[in-house]
């Protein structure tokens, strides 16, 4: 294999190259599925084989790569060379739990009987939390599977996990129902789901905008993943729109002066400039105030020391070209890099 | 072809024949303030309102300036105009509701045998689809009150909007289905005659289960199930009833979305099912809509000309200063308002019989009447 010139890219503090399960969640509509794509391309960019596993049922990924509906089967989506490569796949429940029960029972055809007469889903909506173990125990499985040759199947797996909203009760189901089920094989399942969520190789990335409520489930959400013991990585802050008022241009009630705006309109070449200056003295007051609440926003979550990462607004839809951008945010700048 | 019609809300919640306004959405969209948004119009406008809302985040509470939220609607002070009627507010509390409907439809042994089974509690606080089914049951109760004029209902943050039509019938299916029928089967058979009858679906199901789950969680169950069992009549008949409020002319479904992809996704699909079901759909609100400030008899400019201008800027005295902050300010919100001008019209192409109507971004979160009121306004059509 030739040598590659270039040094393989690094990823940015808070995604330790040595955890080998990144959940990302964030509140409801802040892009937490395009973050762990992003996330999972910038793993793969940095030379290793990555899975991204989405749990809800929705098909996001296979939207985002715009590639079919993905089947219950892991998909090459994208190749960086030699080992770099992203895979996707989507956990369905039920098919889940089939292959566990063909897996540690040999009850392959009961299953497909069982599922048939609707017991799986029965299953699963009678004891709730059983669906979050089936895909967890899922995810365990991709996460610690070896090769015939013994190393691991992934590098990394990147999950795109429920919202903030339940991503505790999601990760820590697999506690609830061992209580359901005191004794017997399922409990002793559980105790290695439960092992690895909480170790430290499984870290959890918050996504969020900055504004208010988004940040107010984060710190949450930051705070109640601390005490019941998983290990936080980074704070993702998606859409950050870019900083671009001077605060010595504004008077202190935060307005700008027009005529002057007009003059200077005037000089870029902007007929009807007073008209025009009028509109855009109001989209800059605006816009001034945004800033502010998103910097006070970002204060906000100074308060959890953790590392962050900012990602631009795109404007969506986000495709694979957008996606690489987004990925680059991960990664140290190769201007920071080392000789 | 005519013009996709203007969605116009505080029209249609000032209608008396308005009694019921459904909004849906997917997360993340500003759902539960449109929806604090409408009931307020409606109360302003002279109506009796109660606003329904299922967010365990609160959010309503706070944009209502209320502390404490309950299964009780509590009054909302600070209404303005002389026609006010009243507003009234509330937040499911779900496993409440759901004992409840335990209570009324099982004799008091039968009941406390239910509420105290492991199963019970489980199905009652954390099925998925418990949320969606309770909020319908609490819509019924408010609905047979006769006491509001007008009852609008938050619905739960589902991962996707379809989840609250299919999971009262989802759980109706559930408790009515086969399998209740095989996991009930040996103790009904075993009571009536004494008879075993095993087919080969409960050996299968039987060995399987309890192979996997353990013969304590089966015994649990069964004794679950068959308390439950007294009460399937009554549960199907009211997710029913229910079902068929929302299809009544009174009723009105709102889809709220946001200019974005995945939200949009999803109130199309939810304007496709409603029609399929023949539901009544208002129309549908796209919150957050960037958009450029109006310029007086001109165009805004396209972002495109404002780059062009930015390049003829040279110096730092600060009218030129002024004016590159000015144009750098207006590329990135032009830019900005283009997409979601795009998105808008992408969906408004797709479904050009479907009432919309765009509500620009805020700079600041809602926390008030005021705010409110001032959604209210901007959801009026000019």
């Amino acid at each position: 294999m030739p040598r590659n010139a270039i040094a393989a890219p690094i990823l940015r503090d808070g995604f330790p190259a040595a955890a080998r399960l990144h959940v990302v969640t964030g509140k409801g509509g802040t892009g937490k599925t395009t973050v762990a794509a992003a996330l999972g391309l910038a793993i793969a960019q940095t030379g290793r084989k990555v899975l991204l596993v989405e749990v809800e049922g929705r098909q996001a990924i296979a939207q985002l790569f715009a590639v079919p509906a993905l089947p219950y089967e892991e998909l090459r989506l994208a190749t960086h060379g030699g080992r770099g490569s992203l895979w996707g796949l989507a956990i369905d429940a039920e098919e889940a739990m089939i292959e566990y029960l063909d897996m540690f029972y040999r009850l392959k055809r009961s299953a497909r009987g069982l599922k048939r007469m609707g017991a799986v889903d029965f299953v699963t909506t009678l004891a709730p939390g059983l669906r979050d173990v089936l895909l967890t125990g899922k995810v365990k499985e991709a996460a610690s599977r070896t090769d015939p040759d013994g190393h691991p199947s992934y590098d990394a797996v990147v999950l795109d996990a429920p919202p903030t909203g339940r991503i505790a009760k999601f990760l820590d189901a697999t506690k609830e129902v061992a209580g359901l089920t005191r004794f017997g094989p399922i409990n002793r399942q559980s105790v290695g789901v439960i092992e690895l969520l909480h170790a430290p190789r499984t870290v959890i990335h918050l996504v969020t905008l900055l504004e208010e409520m988004p940040v107010q489930e984060t710190l949450d959400a930051a705070s109640d993943l601390a005490s019941l013991g998983f290990h936080l990585g980074a704070i993702v802050v998606n859409r950050a729109r870019p900083d671009l008022i001077s605060d010595d241009l504004l008077d202190a009630a935060g307005t700008i002066d027009a005529k002057l705006l007009a003059a200077g309109l005037r000089r870029a070449g902007i007929p009807t400039s007073a008209a025009h200056a009028a509109a855009l003295a109001a989209e800059v007051e605006e816009y001034a105030q945004r800033q502010r609440i998103q910097r006070e926003n970002a204060a906000r979550l100074d308060t959890l020391t953790l590392p962050r990462v900012e990602l631009p607004d795109l404007n969506p839809p986000v495709d694979l070209g957008e996606l690489n951008r987004l990925a680059d945010c991960f990664l140290v700048p190769a201007s920071e890099l080392g000789p | 072809m005519t013009a996709t019609p203007a969605l116009d809300l505080p029209a249609l919640v000032r209608d008396r024949a308005t009694r019921v306004v459904v909004t849906c959405g997917s997360g993340g969209v500003g759902k539960t303030t449109t929806a604090a948004a409408i009931a307020l119009l409606g109360a302003e406008s002279g109506r009796r309102t109660v606003v329904l809302t299922i967010d365990p985040a609160r959010r309503l509470a706070q944009s209502m300036g209320l502390v404490e939220l309950d299964n009780t609607p509590r009054e909302v002070a600070g209404l303005e105009g002389a026609a006010a009627g009243r507003l009234f507010a509330m937040m499911l509390d779900m496993k409440r509701t759901f004992d409840d409907v335990v209570v009324e439809h099982a004799t008091p042994e039968r009941a406390e045998q239910i509420l105290a089974n492991p199963f019970y509690q489980s199905l009652s606080s954390s099925f998925a689809g418990t949320q969606e089914y309770m909020a319908m049951e609490k819509l019924g109760q408010l609905a047979a009150m006769n006491e509001w004029d007008l009852i609008v209902v938050d619905t739960p943050p589902s991962r996707s909007a379809l989840d609250f039509l299919d999971a009262p019938q989802r759980l109706g299916r559930f408790l009515d289905g086969r399998m209740i029928r095989i996991i009930t089967a040996p103790a009904r058979a075993g009571g009536r005659t004494g008879l075993r009858v095993v087919t080969v679906g409960i050996g299968m199901f039987a060995k399987v289960f309890s192979r996997v789950l353990g013969s304590d969680l089966i015994s649990d169950l069964s004794a679950f199930v068959s308390a439950l069992e007294s009460m399937f009549g009554g549960f199907r008949q009211r997710a029913e009833q229910t079902y068929e409020l929302l299809k009544t002319p009174g009723t009105s479904f709102v889809v709220v979305a946001s200019p974005e992809p995945d939200a949009l996704r999803e109130a199309s699909y939810f304007v496709e099912r409603l029609s399929a079901e023949r539901m009544p759909l208002a129309g549908v609100v796209i919150n957050r809509t960037r958009r450029t400030a109006a310029v007086p008899g001109a165009p805004a400019l396209p972002a495109a000309r404002a780059e062009v201008a930015l390049a003829q800027l040279h110096g730092d005295e600060p009218a030129a200063r002024l004016a590159a902050m000015a144009l750098r300010v207006h590329c990135e919100v032009a830019t900005a308002a283009e997409h979601d001008a795009r998105m808008a019209e992408r969906f408004r192409t797709a479904h050009p019989d479907v009432p919309l109507v765009g509500v620009p971004a805020l700079p600041a979160d809602v926390h008030d009447l005021d705010g409110l009121r001032r959604i209210g306004e901007l959801l009026t059509p000019s």
